[in-house]
């Protein structure tokens, strides 16, 4: 009752003496006990359908059959769970090729992710005339989607009308690889795809990272005679290292939830060996209506990420001390 | 500055030399295969299939933009100014939300302000993808599959805008807040008049980057929207390429189509979109 007395003296209602008088002597700002709730309210109504409600359906959605076609949705315990993990389920090889194609894609891409971008960072790092100029141009593919990077890519990348092959042709290499249909090209192009397009990225959170180091310690080291290798060796990486664990750790979880490349660039191809997990997930759930079952992949899923997620901070966090 | 000597100087010389030509090579790496989608959607069909490729169009052509501009099929028009709708009404949506409920978790006390903080940046660290499948079955029940809605509301659940703009509004002096108490403002007027001027430019930060996350979604609009006048041109660009498989001038006018609008968005605003991304990387 008295909130809504308080919200009431808030919107200026005639409110009673007593509620005018509370409300004059309050300290900084009181307005009313309702108003943060208010503030709060537009968001959680979005928070609450589409970022809690999904995460309690999926589990719900995961022990049952949920066929878009059948009337009936029957709870089936843990055989969702189970399927993928047993031999003879039907979904059991091509769940386990998305997983293997995810983490060869993840392993092969994250250390080119962490380190050339670092590098373009470290020569950023320095002042002279244009660096603000070759900075925003390193970073521009970034700000374009995926969509058009696929389909730019798979133009380029072309083994006939390609300009990459007519450029490795110009140069003596040879003119007629197969980067998008054959193995193993197909990862090389996927992993080389993505490190243009994203490297920019990570480069802007490095220098962001490297200018928060004191000039100080770099000056005390020069003092100490120490060689430019020294310096980044026991100046730079110590100083980057909770960026560096930012980035390894965002790196991963974006490298495992690879999509639009592979599915826009090399289609999937060779076979289905480049059909990561996160679009096996949305096959099998949208378009092969099994959304009980994509929702146990999805929930395996998002549980192997946050353990790789774990692994990855307890190794930086043991290194530091 | 002591005066350097005739090889010191020599040397930096050098090492400016070096420095730039290392600069030059890979912005070359970075921006040539921008160029030659711009380069090819200038070319003939004919112009495009040439072996070798020639470096310009020769004669400069239409082809491409004219396909993409006159095709009921492809309304690549349409899909341009869906986008541009659902991108701008996606991050008014974000900037209003994410505003208010940041200024509650930031500067108003209430019981139960922990707890929330807790479940939404909790949700940071749930991969999106996972929840595609129960998110596609929710949109479903709202009839919003296929609608402008779809692509407008759904994202604005993402923690992020919330999470960024909080740690903004954290940093504002306390005192403006007393200011504007004992001029007898209450807390809305100090959102509106004091708070949201002051912050201006992570505001902008967050429309820009908000926008650009928007126009460029592809994995939610190729699964929720289907009809071709409904579409946005990520899933768009797909359907064209579909239909124009190697005519590669038609294909290109579309991504430049595309690409233009966040071009230009990134030249205006870069410096908001690299504080940004740098400010997102500290908060690790």
């Amino acid at each position: 009752m008295a909130d809504v007395i308080e919200v009431g003296a808030a919107r200026g209602d005639a409110p009673p003496p007593a509620a005018k008088a509370r409300r004059r002597g309050a300290s900084a700002g009181r307005t009313g006990r309702a108003t943060p709730y208010l503030f709060l309210a537009p968001y959680l109504v979005l928070f609450g359908v589409f970022g809690l409600l999904p995460i309690i359906l999926g589990l719900w959605l995961s022990v049952h059959q949920w066929d878009f076609q059948l009337p009936n949705r029957p709870f089936i315990g843990l055989d969702n769970y189970k399927d993928l993990f047993s031999s003879d389920s039907a979904i059991y090889g091509d769940w386990w090729e998305s997983v293997r194609a995810t983490a060869i894609f993840t392993v092969l891409s994250v250390p080119l992710l962490v380190v050339v971008p670092l590098g373009l960072a470290l020569l950023l790092n320095r002042s002279f005339p244009g660096r603000t100029f070759f900075r925003a141009i390193y970073f521009a593919p970034y700000v374009l989607g995926v969509a058009v990077i696929g389909l730019l890519w798979r133009f380029l990348l072309d083994a006939n009308l390609g300009l990459v092959n007519r450029l490795a042709g110009a140069v003596g290499l040879p003119a007629d690889t197969p980067w998008v249909t054959a193995m193993p090209w197909a990862w090389i192009s996927l992993v080389g795809v993505t490190v243009w397009w994203t490297s920019g990225f990570n480069a802007v959170i490095y220098l962001a990272g490297l200018q928060d180091i004191s000039p100080e310690l770099y000056e005390a080291a020069r003092m100490d005679g120490a060689s430019a290798w020294q310096r980044f060796r026991n100046v730079t990486l110590p100083g980057l290292r909770p960026v560096l664990l930012f980035v390894i750790t965002t790196t991963v979880l974006a490298s495992a939830n690879m999509f639009g490349q592979s599915f826009l660039i090399t289609q999937g191809t060779p076979g289905t060996e480049t059909r990561t997990v996160v679009w096996f997930i949305v096959e099998e759930g949208l378009r092969d209506n099994d959304a009980g079952r994509a929702a146990a992949m999805s929930i395996v899923f998002a549980l192997m990420l946050a353990v790789v997620s774990i692994a990855n901070f307890r190794l930086f966090r043991y290194k530091e001390d | 500055m002591t005066t350097p000597t005739r090889t010191t100087r020599g040397s930096a010389t050098a090492s400016r030399v070096v420095l730039y030509a290392t600069l030059v090579a890979l912005a070359l790496i970075f921006l040539v295969p921008l160029l030659w989608m711009v380069i090819t959607s200038l070319k003939t069909y004919t112009g495009a299939q040439q072996i070798p490729p020639s470096w310009l169009p020769n004669p400069i052509a239409g082809y491409g933009y004219e396909q993409i501009l006159n095709n009921s099929a492809n309304p690549v028009l349409r899909w341009f100014f869906n986008s541009m709708l659902a991108a701008t009404l996606h991050s008014l949506l974000v900037l209003v939300t994410a505003s208010m409920a940041a200024y509650a978790l930031a500067r108003l006390k209430f019981r139960g302000r922990g707890v929330s903080f807790a479940l939404i940046v909790g949700t940071l660290f749930i991969p999106p993808t996972s929840l595609i499948i129960p998110n596609f079955l929710i949109v479903d029940q709202l009839n919003w599959i296929d609608t402008l809605a779809v692509v407008v509301v759904p994202g604005a659940a993402s923690a992020f805008g919330v999470f960024f703009l909080r740690q903004f509004f954290l940093s504002l002096p306390n005192e403006l807040e007393e200011a504007a108490t004992l001029d007898g403002a209450n807390q809305w007027q100090i959102f509106f008049r004091v708070v949201l001027p002051l912050s201006k430019p992570a505001l902008a930060t967050l429309a820009v980057l908000s926008f650009l996350t928007n126009w460029n979604d592809f994995l939610w609009p190729i699964f929720v929207l289907f009809s071709p006048e409904k579409l946005t041109l990520p899933p768009g660009l797909g359907l064209l390429q579909g239909s124009y498989v190697t005519d590669y001038p038609v294909i290109m006018a579309g991504a430049v189509l595309a690409s233009l609008p966040v071009l230009i968005l990134f030249v205006l605003a870069q410096r908001h979109i690299i504080q940004g991304v740098s400010r997102s990387g500290l908060k690790g």
